[in-house]
């Protein structure tokens, strides 16, 4: 250090200078530099740094880094890295649509079987059936359905995406589209905090903290929604199985759903940009900021940690959450089916009640039911609205995932477009509850919080109404 | 597997776990305070996982860990309670994460703050390191990720590195449990007073030089025992708001006084910190 130059004047008074004097000497100090003192602690680090890596750092050549560097010559390729990204993401789904088919099967058959021989024996014991109906065809069937529904994918998706993870393909996707959020006016590193959101997106709206900028963080805070989370996918999954396959012939059946997947990735993605630029433009004004982005080296994943991320921290996570919130609200449903108000369940009444509502937007009464039930959890929405439509009078027996369409489409008018609805609902609705106090305590500001629950859910039905009045009025499907 | 860095400790695995206890997240009583700093995607989280045996979420991009997560473990029959902060290049602008894991190191007084560095992109990472010397002197360097700069030909002299930053440096691959026995007995030494570090003072320029010497003499008569007055000096130079705002509360008074005992209360400020 140099000889300190301590300036007497400074001291208006004798003893040690009060915190005002130190701040308003700092102040004077800074009025005589030529340049900003940042950039002069910036710039002496920076040559500290160097100099000490001369002379402990020993480089010798390398293969490894120059494989790297041909590897991300093509993943980061501006003509190649945009297509390689859709080719993964659909080759991801495909492997877990026709991965999950079998093991869905035999676990739906083996569960249901369960609930038979279950009520079988407590009829049996002669206890009253409306034990047996809430017990078994309530909150046992809720169980059953999110376990034979949702496991399987869950246990294939979940790994595969955890290896892209650990291998280090994310921060390469940033790279790929960030010239796309610097369109919108948002942050480039919206394209991580939207990744994370595919796992879970109170997960994503915290991950915002890496953006800087006070404006673009709380743009990416409130587009993370667009990214479907954990809770969502199986249902998206299911769907894609159910109708969009069923739409096609068998041998393109896996490709057709697993592409309307990633289309339902790139609807996402649009909105996030598309509501992103909106606000940028209007009330979040302001120029993207640049920053610097690493792109880690490829690494060789770690395989136990792997499965043990994904299927403990993803996987038996996301199911239990579903499990706790689906008993519950199983028996809820039930209960609702079976309590009669004038001669008709309170089930009927309400989504009777919401039916216009659902019908003006391709879905039903049930379905917007459900979601209501779903805002404490997403992973409910399709064992609640199962539950609506198998509990009471109506009762059916479901032991395949082909009497699980039949029941839809046969006995509850559903159709390509009330799945595609629905896809999109799912894509686009609110958040969940947890998400949404997520961004009160990102922003602590109600107004956001709000606007992040409303504006996704306005978006949702503003978007099915259109699609699905206008397929009506020119009577395409 | 390419040979282990020469440490002159044999076994390392085995004194890890001879001595240590993963504690998990239970952590009402402790004997110490480590903080885990570091760029992002270094392995901090990998490290603070094998140390404590919780499970925070690892990947290979930068920018996981957000949210500050504690654990515990014991290790010589001391219970540790170690923080995963999160990972930032340097400590000087004003994003949340960068706030959180500056306002621990300096407000929090860890016993010691370990900083995890990328062997293979070793001068990037020493931005960091320089500017969390200045702030503390508690400090060992864990370079870390020692088996992918071998497998790339990069080869670091651990032993230059610690005499150059005045701190020790221990070479670890967190991800095969290398190293990590080392770390900790490094850790306990500073902690219990016995390797003393002489840390690296930025070397500057005049202009900066001349205006630091200035204020240095100031906080240090304000505030007698103040650890790094030269760091605060830095900060009020560059206009920082938190440090601006410490001074004229006296927060700073508290820092100067306290000692290095950690203290519950001083590690609030990262908790409540305000988004503006």
């Amino acid at each position: 250090m140099n000889e300190g130059q301590l300036d007497n004047q400074t001291m208006t008074a004798p003893g040690p200078a009060t915190a005002r004097e130190i701040l308003a000497r700092a102040e004077a100090l800074q009025r005589t530099m030529d340049v900003a003192f940042r950039d002069k602690i910036v710039e002496s680090i920076y040559t500290d740094a160097e100099a000490i890596t001369s002379r402990v750092v020993r480089q010798q050549g390398s293969r490894y880094a120059h494989l790297d560097q041909r590897i991300d010559r093509i993943v980061t390729s501006k003509v190649w890295g945009l297509p390689l990204m859709f080719v993964l993401l659909a080759g991801v789904f495909w492997v877990t649509i026709v991965g999950a088919n079998y093991p869905s099967a035999l676990l739906a058959s083996f569960l249901f079987w369960v609930e038979d021989h279950g009520a079988a024996l407590f009829a049996g014991a002669g206890l009253p059936w409306w034990v047996t109906g809430f017990l078994w065809h309530g909150v046992y069937r809720g169980l059953a359905w999110v376990v034979s529904v949702m496991l399987p994918p869950m246990a294939i998706f979940f790994p595969i995406f955890t290896i892209l993870e650990d291998l280090g393909y994310l921060p390469r996707v940033a790279f790929n589209i960030d010239h796309l959020f610097k369109k919108a006016g948002a942050h480039g590193k919206q394209a991580l905090t939207m990744s994370m959101g595919l796992g879970c997106n109170a997960a994503g709206v915290i991950a915002c903290r890496i953006i800087d900028s006070p404006r673009e963080r709380l743009i990416a805070i409130l587009t993370n929604n667009f990214m479907p989370c954990n809770g969502r996918w199986p249902t998206l999954i299911m769907l894609a199985t159910l109708f969009v396959a069923a739409a096609f012939p068998p041998s393109l059946a896996a490709i057709a759903a697993a592409g309307s997947l990633v289309l339902i990735v790139v609807i996402g993605g649009l909105m996030t940009l598309l509501v992103s630029a909106l606000l940028s433009r209007t009330v979040l004004k302001g120029e993207a900021s640049s920053f610097t982005l690493e792109l880690p080296p490829y690494r060789r994943p770690n395989v136990l940690r792997v499965l043990y991320t994904s299927i403990i921290d993803r996987t038996l996570f996301v199911l239990w959450r579903a499990v706790v919130m689906a008993a519950p609200s199983g028996g809820a449903i039930w209960l609702l089916s079976n309590l009669q108000v004038s001669g008709q369940s309170l089930t009927d009444w309400t989504s009777g009640w919401l039916n216009p509502a659902g019908h003006a937007v391709g879905l039903d009464g049930v379905i917007l039911l459900a979601y209501i039930i779903a805002i404490p959890a997403n992973e409910i929405v399709v064992p609640t609205i199962l539950m609506a439509y198998t509990s009471a009078g109506r009762m059916v027996e479901i032991d395949n995932l082909a009497q699980l369409q039949h029941l839809l489409v046969g006995q509850h008018g559903w159709t390509l477009m009330t799945a595609i609805s629905l896809m999109l609902f799912s894509l686009l609705h609110n958040p969940c509850s947890t998400t949404i106090w997520t961004v009160y305590q990102e922003t602590k500001s109600t107004r956001w919080a709000v606007v992040s629950g409303l504006l996704p859910l306005a978006i949702a039905f503003l978007l099915l109404f259109i699609l699905n009045q206008g397929i009506r009025v020119f009577g395409l499907i | 597997m390419a040979p282990k860095p020469p440490s002159g400790h044999h076994c390392e695995s085995c004194a890890l776990h001879a001595h240590l206890v993963q504690m998990g997240i239970q952590v009402d009583d402790w004997d110490y305070v480590v903080g885990l700093a570091g760029n992002p995607n270094v392995g901090k989280s990998t490290v603070f996982n094998a140390l404590t045996g919780l499970k925070q979420h690892t990947g290979n991009w930068p920018g996981k860990t957000v949210v500050r997560a504690e654990g515990g473990f014991e290790f010589n029959g001391k219970r540790y309670k170690i923080i995963d902060l999160p990972g930032t290049y340097s400590l000087l602008s004003a994003s949340v994460d960068e706030e959180i894991a500056r306002d621990f190191i300096l407000f929090g007084k860890p016993d010691c703050t370990v900083v995890v560095v990328d062997a293979t992109v070793l001068e990037r990472n020493l931005n960091l390191v320089l500017q969390v010397l200045e702030i503390t002197d508690r400090v060992v360097v864990c370079l870390n990720l020692m088996d992918e700069a071998r497998r790339k030909g990069i080869d670091v002299d651990h032993r230059a590195l610690a005499r150059d930053l005045g701190v020790p440096v221990v070479p670890t691959a967190a991800r095969l449990g290398e190293g990590l026995g080392l770390l900790m007995r490094t850790v306990a030494e500073i902690i219990e007073g016995q390797t003393q570090t002489t840390p690296h003072r930025i070397t500057g320029n005049p202009d900066l030089n001349r205006a630091v010497a200035e204020l240095v003499p100031l906080l240090e008569a304000a505030y007698p025992g103040l650890p790094n007055a030269r760091w605060v000096a830095m900060r009020l130079l560059d206009g920082d708001y938190r440090i601006r705002q410490a001074l004229e509360s006296g927060e700073l008074l508290r820092l100067a006084g306290a000692g290095q005992s950690p203290e519950r209360k001083a590690e609030e400020p990262a908790l409540s910190l305000e988004v503006t």
